[in-house]
């Protein structure tokens, strides 16, 4: 059809009109029950209920009217030639042309930042950091090796009470103790992975799932070890080459700014942790860039697109899956000792599975295998409920993020299943450049 | 001894709940092959709908407990259903052809939002109901201890074994129920010789969530107070309970129901209520290494 001749087209009236109705039915009988009764509690445990009918007609209306729209929008478009990519797309392959560019200039931020903003901006960077370092790790499991791990929170728990706990017992010092959370997050996936990744993809999900959920029923319950529900208090911070930030020296020892001949500044501590957060991610982004390119990252990719082609050839699917496994999880340890450090305060509270659900969806939001996306994710999921905080915004975010969330996860797969900036380029092709325009 | 059929009364009671659950998994996986992650939210929304039918029934004045459980049983089951529909119509129709992991993400997408919706619409406090059905048997007396029924565990059980009856007869005697089983066995084949595929498969969805509406009414019943976080442990006990069956297998989801509900009862009496939910997390891990088939499921083939 000729794309010029979008006003002569016909508008079927009543079929848009048919399904408007029917919509807003659908929308009225969902929304009868439980938009249009209220449970207020009432005296000493019991409950009444109290009537919104308005809610629900206000609601069926605009569901209705909006399905109007949609319909007449639906019938008036120019359909998008498939030659010509959209908006996203476009800014996708820009993206991954220019990703050189785009690296530098992101790190070059990044760096300046703190230096030019209050400790709040530091203290959010920093939270958007831990999501982008956890959200490169889950990638490497569920983007490269396609493997959907809903429990990866799991592997950011043993990172984070490995740490204190050393600090608790043995006295380690934060450089001390986070090779070793790293170690014993990736111990914990190979022991966790090794008898569940023969299974198929979506029951491998529940069963991750379920691991995770034990981990945290641990924590609660062995209150010897772990503390139970009240966590672990006074986790130290990390020191800058054996020199801590206080205002008043521990006896024997220089402070960070008694050393520098500074004043004392509460920032400090939290540009540092900034700095050790920034440099953990680009190691991670980097360390995960250079495995894509070595055989093992080929085999995850490989295996991803067809597990049965990959037998055939001769890999061993289990290792491979093994190695991404135990790759995520230590790489979500790393993370999890970081924000033992930097939280001082750890509960089972912070890893419950809504944060493997917030991981995942920083993960899926970006695009599966975008390392990009991941950051742009991040500063999305972990902004949001930050900007309660500006003061011209009375509107609160933060209590509608999951409910946007959960409604993001499912329209990404229905019309942008490869994430929102990706536009899947093979790490890898036979012929020809990465030029983009084919 | 006493002890023993105590928890094995209560065992029995919570496994019929879960068992209702679980024939919402095994239905959708067998007709789709996948895990509808958003089905513990439909019980859940099957709760609410019922502790407020519940209390719109009495503050309407209906007093006779009969008729307000008819009447709460038939409202709840309607209700939820369209919210079963509608979950398959939105978010899990369009991607049937899409890659594998796809409605997977979608309904933990959907999981998370149902759940926050809930919270946003009824609050995040629990919900108590009073006891509507109250009293019961006193089964056996051995001295220090008493083993009772109540009337509302037998309304349970009653209930699920009419449920269970009625749902085994439409399978397997009506025409949806052949076209349930065509659909199962290859979509493609049912649609050419005259099956509405699209159509069947929207149907198992609305009588997977009438059941899970069923269970949700009776747990409200049974605890009496509720939350909009207790769909997500009953989800995974209640898939556990399909696994364990044989997903795809409807006498599996039953058997599998009840041997959950019996295990945590008999945990959470012998050995420490701490850690029940870990033994059925366990028992999902071991049923999935060692006997993916479950105890009634068919060897699945993986076809290129």
């Amino acid at each position: 059809m000729a794309t010029g001749a979008a006003e002569s087209r016909d508008v079927p009236f009543a079929t848009i009109l048919k399904n408007a109705v029917l919509t807003a039915l659908v929308a009225l009988i969902l929304a009868i029950p439980l938009v249009g009764f209220e449970t207020v509690a009432s005296g000493a445990g019991s409950l009444t209920v109290r009537t919104r009918f308005d809610w629900v007609a206000y609601g069926t209306l605009a569901v209705f009217f909006g399905r109007l729209a949609l319909g007449f929008w639906l019938a008036r478009r120019v359909p998008p030639s498939s030659t010509e990519p959209g908006f996203l797309t476009r800014a996708a392959v820009f993206g991954s042309l220019h990703a050189k560019e785009i690296a530098i200039v992101g790190i070059l931020f990044a760096v300046v930042l703190p230096f030019f903003s209050s400790s709040t901006v530091v203290y959010v960077a920093t939270s958007v950091l831990i999501y982008v370092m956890l959200g490169w790790g889950l990638n490497v499991v569920v983007g490269l090796a396609g493997l959907l791990d809903l429990g990866y929170v799991a592997f950011y728990a043993v990172g984070a009470y490995s740490f204190a706990l050393f600090a608790q017992w043995f006295d380690l010092s934060f450089w001390e103790a986070l090779p070793l959370g790293g170690i014993l997050a990736a111990v914990f996936g190979l022991a966790l992975g090794f008898p569940v990744l023969r299974l198929r993809g979506d029951y491998l999900a529940i069963v991750t799932l379920g691991f995770g959920e034990i981990i945290r029923i641990v924590l609660v319950n062995w209150g010897a070890v772990t503390g139970g529900p009240n966590g672990i208090l006074n986790i130290p911070g990390p020191t800058f080459f054996g020199l801590p930030f206080a205002r008043n020296a521990p006896s024997g020892q220089t402070t960070f700014h008694q050393f520098f001949g500074i004043d004392y500044a509460p920032i400090h501590a939290g540009i540092f942790l900034y700095f050790i957060i920034l440099a953990l991610a680009l190691l991670t982004n980097w360390f995960t860039l250079r495995l894509r390119k070595l055989p093992i990252g080929r085999a995850w990719e490989a295996l991803r697109e067809d597990e049965i082609a990959c037998r055939a050839l001769g890999l061993n699917p289990t290792n491979v899956k093994l190695s991404a496994f135990a790759i995520g999880a230590m790489l979500g340890g790393f993370a999890g000792a970081f924000f033992a450090t930097r939280a001082t305060f750890i509960s089972p509270e912070s890893f419950t599975f809504i944060e493997s659900a917030m991981i995942l969806m920083i993960v899926v939001l970006g695009g599966m295998g975008s390392q990009f996306g991941v950051v742009l994710a991040a500063i999305v999921v972990v902004t949001l409920p930050e900007l309660r905080k500006i003061p011209i915004l009375e509107w609160e975010p933060g209590q509608y993020r999951m409910l946007l969330f959960g409604m993001a996860m499912v329209g990404i797969m229905i019309w942008r299943p490869r994430g929102l900036l990706a536009h899947r380029e093979p790490s890898l092709r036979l012929f020809g450049r990465k030029d983009g325009a084919k | 001894m006493a002890y023993f059929l105590q928890q094995l009364i209560n065992g029995l009671t919570l496994g019929a709940i879960y068992g209702l659950i679980a024939i919402g998994y095994t239905m959708v996986y067998g007709i789709i092959g996948m895990i509808n992650f958003a089905h513990g939210e439909i019980y859940m929304i099957g709760a609410f709908i019922s502790v407020i039918s519940f209390l719109a029934l009495s503050a309407a004045g209906v007093t006779y407990v009969p008729l307000a459980l008819l009447v709460v049983l038939i409202v709840t089951m309607t209700f939820t259903a369209a919210y079963g529909w509608t979950i398959e119509r939105i978010a899990y129709r369009p991607l049937r052809h899409s890659f594998r992991l796809a409605p997977l993400i979608s309904a933990i997408g959907m999981s998370i939002f149902l759940q926050n919706l809930v919270q946003l619409l009824q609050g995040a406090r629990v919900k108590p109901l009073q006891p509507i059905v109250s009293g019961g048997f006193v089964l056996l007396d051995s001295g220090d201890f008493e083993v009772q029924i109540s009337y509302l565990q037998i309304f349970i059980i009653l209930l699920t074994v009419a449920l269970m009856a009625g749902f085994t007869t439409m399978i397997n005697r009506t025409s949806l129920g052949r076209a349930q089983r065509a659909c199962e066995q290859d979509g493609t084949m049912a649609a050419l010789l005259g099956v509405n595929v699209d159509r069947t498969i929207s149907l198992t969805f609305v009588m997977g969530a009438a059941l899970a509406a069923v269970a949700g009414m009776m747990v409200t019943l049974y605890y009496g107070v509720i939350d909009f976080y207790i769909g997500f442990l009953a989800g995974v006990k209640a898939f556990t309970a399909a696994v364990l069956g044989g997903i795809g297998s409807l006498p599996g989801a039953m058997l599998g129901g009840i041997l959950i509900g019996l295990i945590e009862a008999f945990w959470s009496g012998y050995f420490s209520v701490e850690y029940k939910d870990v033994s059925v997390f366990g028992i999902l891990v071991l049923v999935l290494i060692f006997r993916p088939t479950g105890l009634l499921g068919r060897p699945e083939v993986e076809k290129v």
